[in-house]
């Protein structure tokens, strides 16, 4: 895994890579900041600019669109799947290894174990523990980069090392290690040992931002107004950031996934508990493929690509909703200006 | 000079950092991993015995703060300990044994990567709009939403196990002899092509999308359209002038990610069976091998620095605006 340019909080993002996002993020977060008058920004409160925000990219943005699609199915079977599955997931049966068929659609396990049951049941444990671990670690990473850049001084000096520290220790081999360490398996655990090596990459895209904004008039029209500092922080700083906010909670929710998924799959999350990992783990352990026995793997791995495609698609529409300059031109456009020269000039005027 | 200096002193605390949490992790774990070893053993063995078996594993009974300094001097001398899966071989030994296996396959898959993908980058930000830059990009993402590990097993199943065209498990053919001889030479490679082939394929969106965007940023730069109105051939204006200037946060990608090189890619060396630090850091920690596990952690974190440091260095001479600042 960590070896891919995605690597971290470089190997982090599958799709929102360290490169990618690096030459992406900045831009993204000073337009929208431009953008919508931070007058405007002000009478809204955080979570109705959210929504509002996030139905601006639902409508405006085709891959977006897609994206948040795929994401809100799983959600609901996450959600409502459950119910309607009436075979015991990790009930034996004969049917050892039968292929997809009607009794069984998506075949069974080398024991006899229903893989739709297990799979519909698995994606309400992957899903909940893929979000809430990425709602943590997206929330640490908004305390600890806007503290940072807003306060500065000693307090930004010491967390700016903290998070440089962080950001240079290779996450997935540590999180192996402080896996094998770790007594008790379970997705409590999992979720722990991500969010300890997976916090600070976003930590530092949010310093960064927080610290250009730190001298914008309205922050200083709040200070001498009065408001207290942490009033400040998140009433008048975090509104603004929620584009990149958004965006790198999508990101890490991807990485989440995968790794949680990798972990599981070596064996070093709870065995005993069904989720898309787990399925692998034991797939792998009674080598499902040797005994061509397909399905068993085909079925969770396209779970966890189309939910990371989902959202993947959603962190494109956020960036070309930020950044014109990514978003294919219109045909029209196109038509009309024959030569590169008319193209760029096109361009610019859009951005 | 300043700021080399400053980065130079981050990388020591960095470093610093790194070996304390080596040495804490275990210790904070509930439970003594070394003394449930040695707990196997009491009562079947003279005390004598147990003693020599606590100084050969490093054991000791002194306070935590002296066998911290214990510790550092010991890695000061390259004393890692000895391996208890490996026993009675040190940590150094095996550690070196399995990493040429790993910067080879690792590397050459990165290295392959990282050119193919951000030529294909610079291709399609300069074919905007075109029917290879609506599909590329999207296609490729998939394969990098999908887990590594099962994009591996599938291309194990299809292309090892019923097409029969690589070979299924191992670093090289057990019939040759290891050396230098043709024989050995050709069976690693035939080895090592599927498992390259995964990690390029699941690996190259990245440096693709990276490269595109920052291509796109450049192509509206003035001195790019001062160059396609001077007539410069199509090739020079894509190459020398906007790809080399959208290049630079790719090669720091790059750098970073030649640390995670050593690493190995831990999956890769699982699915395939595939000798190298990636495997022996798993095998380590099934069998609660510390000694290699805390061996294994440190040379990876060691290398991620060393090509961290890299990456600064090469940033100051390809980018001059970091120098001025």
């Amino acid at each position: 895994m960590s070896i891919f340019p995605q690597s971290r909080r470089s190997k982090s993002q599958p799709a929102a890579s360290a490169p990618f996002i690096e030459g992406v993020v900045p831009s993204l977060g000073a337009q929208p900041a431009e953008k919508n008058a931070p007058k405007q920004r002000w009478r809204s409160s955080p979570l109705a600019s959210l929504v509002h925000a996030l139905w601006r990219i639902f409508t405006l943005n085709r891959k977006a669109t897609v994206g948040i699609c795929i994401v809100l199915f799983f959600v609901l079977v996450a959600l409502i799947g459950p119910l309607f599955i009436h075979t015991d997931p990790s009930a034996f049966s004969n049917d050892v290894l039968v292929p997809p068929s009607t009794a069984h659609w998506l075949g069974t396990t080398q024991t006899g174990q229903d893989i739709f049951s297990q799979l519909v049941v698995g994606t309400r444990v992957s899903i909940l523990w893929g979000f809430a671990t990425g709602l943590v670690v997206t929330t640490l990473s908004v305390m600890v980069g806007l503290i940072a850049g807003y306060l500065g001084g000693i307090v930004d000096d010491v967390l700016t090392l903290l998070i440089n520290v962080f950001l240079v220790l290779p996450g997935f081999p540590l999180a192996v290690v402080l896996a094998a360490y770790v007594p008790s398996k379970g997705p409590l655990t999992v979720a722990l040992v991500i969010t300890l090596t997976s916090w600070a990459y976003q930590a530092r895209v949010l310093r960064a931002q927080t610290l250009s904004m730190r001298h914008r008039d309205f922050i200083d029209a709040a200070r001498s107004s009065g408001e207290s500092t942490w009033r400040i922080i998140f009433f008048e700083i975090f509104p603004n950031e929620i584009a990149i906010v958004a965006a790198g909670f999508v990101g890490t929710a991807i990485y989440i996934i995968l790794a949680a998924a990798g972990l599981e799959f070596l064996g070093l999350g709870d065995v005993s508990v069904i989720d898309w990992g787990t399925m692998f783990y034991w797939a792998q352990n009674n080598d499902a493929l040797l005994l061509g026995a397909w399905w068993w793997y085909v079925a969770p791995g396209m779970c966890i690509a189309l939910l990371g495609a989902g959202l993947a698609l959603i962190n494109f529409g956020i960036d070309e909703v930020a950044n014109p300059r990514l978003r294919a031109e219109t045909r029209l456009v196109k038509r009309i200006s024959r030569f590169s020269v008319f193209r760029r000039r096109e361009t610019q005027v859009a951005s | 000079m300043k700021h080399l200096l400053r980065r130079i002193s981050f990388y020591l605390v960095a470093l610093w950092a790194s070996i304390t949490i080596n040495f804490i992790i275990p210790r904070l774990a509930p439970g003594d991993p070394a003394g449930a070893l040695m707990a196997r053993f009491q009562g079947r063995m003279t005390p004598q015995a147990v003693h020599s078996l606590e100084l050969q594993f490093g054991i000791s009974h002194d306070p935590l703060w002296m066998q911290y300094f214990q510790y550092l001097n010991n890695l000061f001398h390259g004393n890692m300990g000895t391996s208890f899966t490996y026993f009675p071989t040190p940590v150094s030994t095996v550690l070196l044994q399995e990493l040429p296996w790993t910067l080879a396959l690792v590397g050459t898959s990165v290295l392959i990567s990282f050119t193919l993908g951000s030529l294909i980058g610079v291709l399609i930000a300069w074919k905007r709009g075109s029917f290879i830059d609506g599909v590329l990009p999207p296609l490729l993402t998939f394969f990098s939403a999908i887990p590594y590990f099962w994009l591996a097993l599938v291309s194990l199943y299809i292309l090892a196990y019923t097409l029969n065209w690589f070979p299924l498990n191992g670093g090289y053919d057990t019939s040759t002899t290891i050396g230098w001889n043709t024989d050995f030479l050709l069976s690693t490679l035939k080895h090592a092509l599927l498992p390259a082939f995964t990690i390029v394929l699941a690996s190259i969106a990245g440096w693709m999308l990276g490269m595109r965007n920052a291509m796109i940023t450049t192509l509206t730069e003035d001195y790019v359209l001062l160059a396609e109105a001077k007539g410069l051939s199509e090739r020079r204006v894509m190459f020398s002038y906007a790809a080399r200037n959208a290049i630079l946060p790719n090669v720091t990608g790059f750098a970073l990610s030649l640390g995670f090189v050593v690493g190995g890619s831990l999956l890769t060396e699982v699915v395939f069976s595939y000798p190298g630090i990636g495997f022996a850091l798993l095998q380590a920690a099934q069998n609660s091998d510390y000694p290699l596990l805390q061996g294994i952690f440190l040379l990876i974190a060691l290398a991620v620095l060393g090509a961290n440091f890299i990456a600064d260095l090469v940033y100051v001479v390809l980018d001059p605006r970091v120098r001025v600042r």
